[in-house]
């Protein structure tokens, strides 16, 4: 996979919020690419930093440690103004609640193209209604529901809301924080659909950040599993489901329902304890484990997990 | 189950007066509640299972009224309530809710070991020393560790699934006999979710009570419920038990929520969904609700309601399909299939 091309470098990222003694270290020592054209996926619990690492490529949140680049080019800490506007315009995101992510008082008119607005990237007003028409039946939505408020609409329609505001400004790369979560069950598979059609459709690039991983394994390419501020395993989405190596990624997989009953109610549930990790004198490593398969682990903790892929292989 | 239920809910019909005009959010519902048992509901938002179970307490809100029908619980019809006196003979008492959110429904401002021992005065009586050490044994019960100090605690304190399990303790502390857990664990992680499903499940076991899950989440309802009902636009459509509804189903609008789940999807190929809005519920509803989102609605649906009819002793499906007189309609493929799927990617 060398040869393709990388939209996204994290290199050895920290984050951290406070100084002193108060300062409290969110994210540490992550390291992932994304390429071009890839749904790359976050998983982890609340509180475990994956939507800070996503707010820290979008340049919200300031980094304390290490790089982000964006097709080659670093866009964290200080950089230039002109490439400051580039990141916003090529980088945007979709919020996880629909409800709480609009702007109540706008009409959608004006909350999709906000960020036109604040750009100058529009010739004349009539360009600008055109723009928004057009994105607004790419995501689904009737070129009249322009002229409504958010509060007109059901969940589905404000996320693709959500989703209209962000295609607008022509991104490569998109984070999706949770976007699915707060919508019912056939609601979200419309909008998983609309997502994937868009990717295929524009050559998007996502970075889908999510708990729930019957969603993600269906729509992403690669999937890195992150507990409190680390990512522990990284690998293609199905190679992750067929070999999970790191007792996180092992918990977390047990603890998603599978909608059948009789392996439901068959199944033991796998507590992850972090203190199952003596890392005392055997420092862990982020190590490939096969090829394009990455875990972090001590000596004798890889040495255990190629033993496992051995035995579920043979 | 010949049991006798110790629940009836039998025609009920609940209608909100909106500016004037009249929503009538459940249409003439049934609804056995066998004891022991865990009965999920299913449905999509707005199909009215909050609505139909907040019902069984007199939770609705001021503007909502139930018009017809009667909801039989210890021989006594409580649909026919009128006061708060009445329904505080029942409510926390006999049945008690858990709400999905407990970020909303746990008062900031009050210290989590008074917040429960607010309802053990209330319904047990017990004052002073007797209330608290009955509240410490609660907060041990539902898995708190170090009681006497997460006492004196307040909300912002706790973690989602400990505020969770704080609000859990409120509810069964009066040992009701059904709990309601409203989306217990829509608001929680999935490690967490687990463990508060596990707790429900322990508790339920300790205390002999018979809980009712609502949720859209069909994974939590494959892991906790012995029977299973569907719910679409005010009525229920399907109901059997957990086994018949994931493997042998029979409403389209049933079949239509398990194929959309995402573990049955194709990478690169578009889920299966569900076309169309619900129906608005301020118009009176012709003939099969679900009609006008399944394409192979036969012509019968949009003109007259069905009935139910029994696919087993258990199990009943509101459909036209089942009708003798129908033509022959087979189950889809993704539905038939759905157990071998599900399992090779197990």
């Amino acid at each position: 996979m060398a040869e393709r091309e990388k939209l996204i470098e994290v290199k050895d990222l920290q984050i951290s919020f406070g100084t002193g003694k108060k300062k409290f270290v969110a994210v540490d020592r992550i390291n992932f690419d994304i390429y071009k054209g890839e749904t790359f996926s976050l998983v982890g619990e609340s509180g475990s930093g994956k939507t800070t690492i996503g707010r820290a490529i979008l340049r919200i949140n300031p980094t304390s440690a290490g790089e982000i680049y964006l097709k080659g080019k670093k866009i964290n800490g200080k950089i230039p103004k002109e490439l400051d506007k580039e990141v916003i315009r090529t980088c945007q995101m979709i919020f996880q609640d629909p409800m709480a992510s609009l702007n109540e008082r706008a009409k959608v008119d004006y909350i999709v193209s906000e960020g036109l607005i604040n750009h100058h990237l529009y010739k004349d007003e009539a360009d600008r209604e055109a723009k928004v028409q057009k994105v607004l039946q790419e995501v689904g939505l009737l070129p009249e529901f322009a002229s409504r408020f958010p509060h007109e609409f059901s969940g589905g329609q404000r996320q693709r809301i959500g989703i209209a505001r962000a295609l607008i400004m022509e991104p490569e790369f998109i984070v999706a924080d949770e976007p699915i979560s707060a919508l019912d069950v056939s609601i979200r598979a419309q909008v998983l659909n609309l997502l994937n059609r868009l990717k295929v459709k524009r050559g998007l690039t996502y970075l889908f950040i999510a708990h729930d991983l019957s969603v993600v394994r269906f729509i992403s390419d690669r999937i890195a599993v992150i507990h409190k501020g680390r990512i522990v395993e990284l690998a293609e989405a199905e190679e992750l489901f067929l070999h999970p190596l790191h007792p996180y990624t092992k918990a977390l997989l047990s603890a998603v329902p599978m909608p059948d009953p009789e392996t439901e109610k068959k199944k033991k549930l796998i507590v992850y304890d972090p203190s199952c990790h003596d890392y005392s004198v055997d420092s862990p490593v982020w190590e490939e484990i096969i090829s394009g398969h990455f875990v972090y682990g001590n000596q004798k903790e890889l040495e255990q997990y190629r033993k496992e892929i051995q035995e579920i292989d043979g | 189950m010949a049991k006798e239920p110790i629940l009836s809910a039998r025609d009920v019909e609940i209608q909100f007066s909106l500016r004037g005009r009249k929503l009538t959010a459940i249409r003439r519902c049934s609804l056995d509640l066998y004891e022991g048992e865990t009965l999920a509901i299913v449905g999509e938002s707005g199909s009215g299972k909050s609505v139909f179970t907040k019902s069984f307490l007199g939770m609705l809100d001021a503007n909502g009224l139930i018009t017809g029908g009667s909801i039989m619980y210890n021989g006594i019809d409580i649909s026919k309530y009128k006061t708060e006196k009445e329904w505080l003979t029942i409510r926390g008492k006999k049945i008690a809710m858990v709400m999905q959110d407990p970020m909303t429904s746990l008062n900031p401002l009050k210290k989590i070991g008074k917040q429960i021992e607010e309802s053990i005065q209330l319904q047990q009586g017990l004052k002073g020393e007797e209330a608290r050490a009955k509240a410490l044994k609660m907060l041990n019960l539902v898995g708190i560790p170090d009681a006497e100090k997460r006492y004196n605690q307040y909300p912002h304190e706790f973690s989602g699934g400990m505020r969770q399990r704080v609000v859990i303790a409120i509810a069964v502390a009066c040992h009701p006999q059904i709990l309601i857990c409203d989306e217990p664990t829509t608001a929680l992680d999935v490690t967490i979710q687990a463990q508060i499903l596990d707790l429900i499940r322990n508790l339920q076991s300790k205390l002999h009570m018979t809980v009712i899950y609502i949720t859209h989440d069909l994974g939590v309802v494959a892991n906790v419920a012995d029977r299973v009902a569907v719910m679409y636009a005010g009525q229920i459509v399907e109901y059997g038990l957990v086994n018949e509804i994931f493997y042998d189903p029979w409403h389209p609008y049933t079949w239509a929520l398990l194929s959309s789940l995402p573990q049955l999807g194709i990478k690169g190929e578009d889920l299966p969904s569900i076309e169309g809005t619900p129906p608005n519920l301020f118009n009176v509803i012709k003939g099969d609700a679900f009609a006008p989102r399944n394409k192979q609605a036969l012509a019968i649906d949009f003109v007259k309601e069905p009935p139910f009819f029994p696919v087993s002793k258990t199990h009943m499906a509101k459909t036209w399909y089942l009708d003798p007189r129908a033509p022959k309609i087979e189950q889809p493929e993704t539905i038939r299939r759905l157990r071998e799927t599900i399992r090779a990617r197990g």
